[in-house]
């Protein structure tokens, strides 16, 4: 049967950019199809700027960012956000923190003020800080120390796979250095990195767009402009030799396996990174995939399999050094080398044999879907345009992004799945300590 | 760049800007057909993104625990015709995806895919409804992971937690027990599934929701078109009400070496449609029902014991029930329970101020405008409203009850529904180090982990 190919739609979100005297850069996509807004303020940095000795610092930053400011009290942003019907939050990557809300459009300038006190300054004190930090702490135990597969292998494998304390440290912290934090290392933190000129603002929803644009200037014009710290260098020679490693989760009740390669910079190379996506999906999308065809439903090596770009999973949000990561769940006395191979045969498979009729375009029609539905919420579009904005320039490019993922040719799929060699790799095996 | 010296702020406060005029909840336009087959169809335009969300919602009430998840899980396994990998990429061609899933009120087939894949959608779906075989070799590798993963769930204090508190809920209802154990699950044969669909997966009483960039008249029409052949008229079954709620001692489920402790409290609530449902919502909202409540604000950001508490209404059909729920450090388990029945109890005992009224209020309010204002959020909402017998228009009664309710009504439903003497109390944690904080406090009943 001759595969036909679906027709990859786009979106067409108007962008308005523009930056203020300050430095702050402004994406404006309006769409007044609902009367909601998506607000976000993305700061470039995340974990990877973290100073040695602080880990989990970008994160613990993020909560200080909702403690007070210059003209709020501690919990008003809450109260102001929901009392407007709103909903809120933040999130620290490796490369940027963010934070958003979504609100009913009559609240928009309301938002505006809330973003630009904080980032005039946040209320720094020492109780705050103490507050958040045993806040911090029982999101660590929540997400990572009381449940199986804590941090895997988000937090596992990025130390196998680099060398260097930006790329290799845990991201959440330890409770050492999330204990020894100090006010001034707040204060120091924010004066360099949360600068109007390290971030941009983005808007997306009911809105028109002059009224708009004045409310940011009546808002975030006067913020004291401070420029961008240099953003140093994060690259790390790719592997030569493949790297394993292994560790007893003692909650975990079956064994588990990660592996990743290094992919070229997904800024600077786009268009050699973006068959990796595309390969990704093919290896893993659902059940007519190629590894769980073969690892789950054939040879039952495997009960779940996952792959994606960046150890967050947004492929769009990363910069370089970052990777191609695929993840499985073994059964009960699984064996994690002879998964490990399969992988490797079948990429080796795809390298040189090529794609099934079909195989690529419906893997694309497929990946347009998840695509056009991640920015039907206001706020998914405000992120991603904020983000794209900041690594990029270019926050328009979301609504490129389903056709030219669309356009990513066979050739290059193989290309980037011969790549994808066991010298290059990086594993992180988790041994069952909670089998009964 | 301007120098910073330009950009001094201006001195003295600054004042909080007012919010613009509400806009008025609009209901989008939607339509409604029942089949001559039993079957409702609803659909609702949201032409936002080229894509269409598909929600099948099939009454499963009262099914065998096991046999019912092992169905959902090997559902989409094949056809008369067609192999699981032939049903998924036929799927992934008009960029759609289907899944299935199991609780004790129903069977629910989701998907999403290109709205100009709609029909092969709908063909797919009925194909799968109307002959899907349940092979050996899918159904026994479908059996193993789930086994795996039921292994998995019991491995983790949130799924562990939930387990216990149902079990005190419910006692002996239906709802008591929602997962399956591994030894059950085993025993499940393709003919037990084959019989099971034959008798439970008909069309009669079902509803099907299609969101998206469609004309709903024309959706129907395709609905129609694919689904019209569905045929079978098995077994429906009601479920009994839920129990009244009973408080008593309170159950420790002991987890040895646990860092945390899972704090769960459940206590009575209303149906959508009860009068009082609305200002059970706003004083929910007001203890522990968002970030800016009282719960959160005292035991999160006052005394750090947690990272996120929650408390929200669960509807199912045969009753509804609060749940507030805490992951609390160890070592302040006890004071984290005398916190929240403070808490609970000075809702219950003293009325609200205007202002945490006015609040919740708009919180309420403003959240209903944004699930609608996704495809995806349009067709959650409105398959589950149709499976408790509701429409889409009930959003607009709903917000006008929510927009009259009072201080007194907001009192007197904290009085009668979130009084602490009326919880049930389930704590998963390290009982040798809780139990004296615990115990302390009230009546304690130990229990080993399951």
């Amino acid at each position: 049967m001759a595969a036909r190919r679906s027709r990859i739609p786009a979106t067409k979100y108007p962008v308005e950019r523009f930056t203020l005297d300050n430095g702050l850069r402004v994406v404006l996509t309006p769409d007044r199809s609902a009367p909601v807004i998506g607000v976000a303020v993305v700061y470039d940095v995340g974990i990877r700027s973290e100073p040695e000795g602080r880990t989990g610092f970008a994160h613990l930053f993020e909560h200080l960012m909702f403690q007070g400011s210059e003209n709020l009290e501690k919990l008003a942003h809450f109260r102001h956000v929901q009392g407007a019907g709103g909903t809120f939050n933040g999130s620290t990557h490796l490369d940027y923190t963010d934070y958003f809300e979504t609100l009913p459009s009559n609240a928009l300038e309301r938002a505006l003020f809330l973003e630009a006190d904080r980032m005039r300054g946040p209320r720094l004190t020492e109780e705050n800080l103490r507050n958040q930090v045993d806040v911090v702490k029982e999101e660590i135990r929540v997400n990572v120390l009381n449940r199986p597969y804590g941090g895997f292998p988000w937090l596992t494998l990025p130390p196998v796979m680099f060398d260097t304390f930006p790329n290799a440290h845990d991201g959440y912290g330890s409770f050492d250095d999330l204990e020894s934090a100090t006010v001034a290392d707040a204060a120091d933190f924010f004066r360099r990195y949360y600068a109007s000129g390290n971030a941009v603002l983005a808007v997306s929803g009911d809105i028109d767009v002059a009224e708009a644009t004045e409310l940011v200037n009546r808002h975030f014009g006067d913020v004291p402009a401070r420029p961008a710290p240099v953003r140093p260098d994060f690259t790390e020679p790719d592997l030569t030799a493949e790297r394993r490693t292994s560790y007893t989760d003692a909650l975990a009740p079956l064994p588990a396996v990660a592996g990743a390669w290094r992919v070229p910079d997904p800024v600077t190379d786009f268009a050699g990174y973006l068959p990796y996506v595309v390969l990704a999906e093919v290896l893993t999308d659902g059940d007519a995939s190629r590894l769980v065809e073969r690892l789950v439903q054939r040879d039952r090596t495997v009960t779940s399999l996952g792959g994606y770009l960046g150890f967050m999973g947004d492929p769009f949000d990363v910069r370089d050094p970052t990777a191609l990561l695929l993840q499985a769940h073994l059964p009960p006395g699984g064996d994690v080398d002879k998964v490990l191979r399969t992988i490797d045969e079948e990429l080796d498979r795809l390298a040189s044999d090529g794609l099934t009729d079909g195989e690529l375009a419906r893997t694309q029609a497929r990946m347009a879907t998840h695509l056009l539905r991640d920015t039907d919420a206001v706020l998914g579009r405000a992120l991603r345009m904020a983000v794209l904005e900041q690594q990029r320039g270019e926050p328009g490019l979301l609504n490129e992004l389903p056709r030219l993922v669309g356009e990513v040719t066979e050739e290059q799929v193989r290309a980037a799945a011969a790549t994808l060699r066991p010298e290059r790799r990086a594993a992180i095996e988790v041994i069952a300590g909670g089998a009964r | 760049m301007s120098p910073a010296t330009a950009t001094t702020a201006p001195t003295g406060p600054r004042t909080l800007p007012p919010l613009g005029p509400t806009r008025k909840l609009k209901v989008p336009k939607q339509a409604e057909r029942t089949l001559r087959n039993g079957l409702t169809v609803i659909a609702v335009r949201r032409p936002a993104v080229p894509l269409v969300e598909l929600r099948l919602w099939v009454p499963f009430g009262r099914v065998h625990l096991a046999r019912g998840a092992m169905l959902s899980q090997t559902m989409l396994s094949g056809t008369e015709s067609m192999t699981s990998v032939q049903i998924a990429a036929e799927l992934q061609k008009v960029g759609g995806g289907l899944s299935a899933g199991v609780d004790p009120d129903r069977l629910m087939l989701s998907g999403a895919g290109l709205v100009t894949g709609l029909d092969r959608m709908l063909e797919l779906l009925a194909e799968v409804l109307t002959s899907a075989s349940y092979p050996s070799d899918e159904v026994s590798t479908e059996r193993d992971r789930l086994v795996d993963r039921i292994q998995v769930a019991q491995s983790q204090p949130a799924h562990l937690a939930r387990e216990a508190l149902l079990k005190r809920v419910y006692g002996r209802h239906p709802y008591a027990t929602q997962t399956p154990e591994p030894g059950q699950i085993r025993a499940v044969r393709p003919a037990a599934l084959r019989t099971l669909h034959s008798e439970r997966v008909h069309p009669a009483g079902a509803q099907l929701v299609l969101v998206g960039d469609v004309q709903p008249e024309k959706a129907l029409d395709a609905a129609e078109r694919a689904l019209g052949g569905w045929a079978g008229a098995g077994r429906t079954a009601e479920l009994p009400a839920t129990p009244p709620l009973e408080p008593g001692p309170l159950l420790l489920v002991d987890r040895p070496g646990s860092v945390q402790s899972s704090l769960r409290i459940a206590l009575p609530a209303v149906s959508r449609t009860d009068p009082d449902h609305a200002p059970l919502q706003l004083a929910n909202l007001i203890f522990g029902g968002y970030f800016s409540s009282r719960w959160v604000e005292n035991i999160r950001e006052d005394k750090g014991y947690t990272y996120g508490p929650h408390s929200g209404i669960e509807h199912s059909v045969a009753g509804s029930v609060l749940v507030a729920a805490a992951e609390v450090a160890t070592e302040v388990t006890g004071p984290a329970l005398l916190e929240t029945t403070y808490e609970l109890g000075r809702l219950a005992s003293l009325p609200p101020k205007p202002e945490e009224l006015e609040q919740a209020r708009q919180y309420a309010l403003g959240t209903l405008q944004l699930g609608m204002s996704t495809q995806a959020g349009l067709a959650a909402l409105t398959s589950a409203y149709a499976g408790n017998g509701l429409r889409l228009d009930f959003l607009a009664e709903y917000a006008a009850r929510l927009a009259k309710a009072s201080i007194d009504d907001v009192a007197q439903a904290a009085a009668r529904y979130l009084a602490p003497a009326r919880a049930a109390i389930v704590v998963l944690g390290d009982a040798e180090r809780i139990t004296p904080g615990l115990a302390a406090l009230t009546t304690v009943h130990t229990e080993p982990v399951s």
